[in-house]
């Protein structure tokens, strides 16, 4: 398995260098943390403060606002393999440190990165085409359902309460988000085939995160999801780069985590600053590099395919 | 009882559902990227042993169930209840026909069981895994005749029939598997 890892950690970066992106190194330590509503950074704590910091230290979820600095100040192509960290997650496709491949290309649509990425799990896995469907249709497909209606996502709740499963909480469940995602993963992510992989994308603009709204249908957001065998694999975005709907959406972040009795967390500045200066137009995704090494060696679970899982680190 | 959060889930807790004690069986985590995270769970419904189930949203939480294990032997039947002693503290503990339901054609005397407690009554009865018994009745077997050719059914001390190999007779004492309720071997007095 190590070798596999290392032999997978060679063919990435040989994947980029022939494509003339740049590889970059950011900090794991960092003075923010995200205000994203379902991510928790883990948190430690400096013992000889700085005169520019707090004491309080973040460890970053993901290197995405560290690389949109570099990207605003270079405008250059760049990726990275880089260890991250997230509270709250272990089973069997999480380990709470795990490694993320993430790569922006500068002047790409989230189309042209969805080909790219396609490009990469073929060359790495050997796998055939990529199925690529919107949001909506893979709902209507799957299910019968349009999600991007109230009255559908009243239906898919109706379908989710059927289920002898879910029907406690769903019931009293009245947040479309997390109807849609649930169901999601309950109806659609289990009937993607699962010889090719599956691009999903137009998320609802509820769920953009970081992705730009799309400018002829604003009920969906340029952003994308790859799945494969049965596994999430990667996330993507033509990136938002204005940093006033930037700033809205870190304060509808810290709104949603307030109601949802969770701390709201500080707005990076520092991104905020970036965007001010000017990102260039890019789209960018991060790829899960240990699930992507899971489903190459057939692996059932995380562990198998890390040095050391957090049970034995 | 106090109540626990879905993260700290794991295999063997005990939790309430539905009105009813039940042990989590698995506990897996499914967490989107970018959404909300959930647990689905497998349990066991303690008092029906029947195993479902359930999807939990993260972060909330259920209360917890007061269900203990004891290893305890059992001493006799009254008619009504079966009754077990905590060898160490001597206290005894009635069992009804609910909680020993099939375990009862595998209680001898004295064998240590494991009995499930919730708020302090039996709510099941484990025998051990082994358990030896007299045959009280059986037909008999050919000479000549080893094991392996199918076997005939024997009656236990205790009212349970298990297949026996064709040599075994009356009076034998053998070891019985009780998960699967099958003969193991014979043993010698």
């Amino acid at each position: 398995m190590l070798v596999k890892r290392a032999e997978l950690l060679r063919q990435v970066r040989q994947f980029f260098y022939e494509r003339q992106v740049m590889e970059v190194d950011t900090h794991l330590l960092s003075q923010f943390g995200v205000t994203d509503c379902h991510l928790s950074n883990l948190t430690t704590e400096f013992k000889y403060p700085l005169p520019s910091a707090n004491e309080k230290l973040y460890l970053q979820t993901s290197p995405e606002y560290a690389m949109k600095r570099i990207l605003a100040a270079y405008k250059h192509d760049i990726f990275q393999l880089s260890h991250v960290v997230r509270d709250d997650e272990v089973g069997r496709f999480h380990n709470p440190e795990f490694t993320l491949l993430e790569w922006y290309r500068v002047g790409y649509n989230d189309n042209q990165l969805i080909a790219e990425v396609a490009e990469l799990i073929t060359e790495l896995s050997d796998a055939p085409g990529t199925k690529v469907i919107t949001y909506q249709h893979a709902f209507i497909e799957y299910l019968g359902e349009d999600p991007l209606t109230a009255s559908g996502v009243e239906s898919i709740r109706q379908r989710l309460i059927e289920q002898p499963a879910l029907s406690d909480w769903m019931s009293r469940e009245t947040d479309e988000d997390t109807i849609l995602q649930v169901a999601f993963s309950e109806f659609i992510e289990k009937r993607f085939p699962v010889e090719v992989p599956v691009c999903v994308t137009e998320f609802p603009q509820s769920q953009a995160a970081l992705a730009k709204i799309d400018k002829r249908d604003p009920r969906v957001a340029r952003r994308f999801e790859f799945y494969y065998q049965g596994v999430e694999l990667a996330n993507g975005y033509n990136e938002l780069s204005d940093p006033a709907e930037q700033r809205v959406r870190f304060e509808k972040d810290n709104e949603w985590r307030k109601k949802n009795g969770l701390a709201a967390q500080p707005e990076d500045t520092r991104l905020l600053a970036a965007l001010e200066s000017g990102l260039p137009e890019c789209s960018g995704v991060a790829l899960g590099f240990d699930r992507l090494l899971m489903v190459i060696c057939g692996a059932k679970t995380i562990t198998d395919v890390l040095p050391f899982s957090i049970d034995t680190a | 009882m106090a109540n626990y959060s879905t993260s700290e889930f794991k295999g063997g807790l005990k939790i309430m559902q539905d009105g009813e004690p039940c042990s989590i069986v698995e506990n897996e985590m499914v967490k989107p990227g970018k959404g909300q995270a959930f647990n689905r769970v497998k349990i066991r419904k303690l008092i029906s042993g029947k195993v479902v189930e359930k999807t939990f949203k993260s972060g909330e939480s259920v209360e917890g169930a007061d269900v203990i294990e004891l290893e305890l032997s059992y001493l006799y039947n009254d008619g009504e209840f079966w009754h077990f002693m905590n060898n160490e503290t001597f206290e005894q503990v009635p069992a009804d026909e609910k909680a020993v339901g099939d375990a009862e054609k595998w209680l001898v005397e004295q064998d240590v069981c494991t009995l499930t407690l919730w708020e302090g009554k039996p709510i099941n009865v484990q025998p051990p895994n082994f358990v030896e018994l007299e045959i009280t009745e059986t037909d008999p077997g050919l000479k000549g005749d080893t094991a392996g050719t199918g076997g005939k059914p024997a009656t236990l001390s205790t009212g349970a029939v298990v297949r026996v190999p064709l040599f075994v007779q009356i009076g034998e004492v053998i070891k019985v598997d009780t998960r699967s309720g099958e003969y193991v071997s014979r043993v010698q007095k």
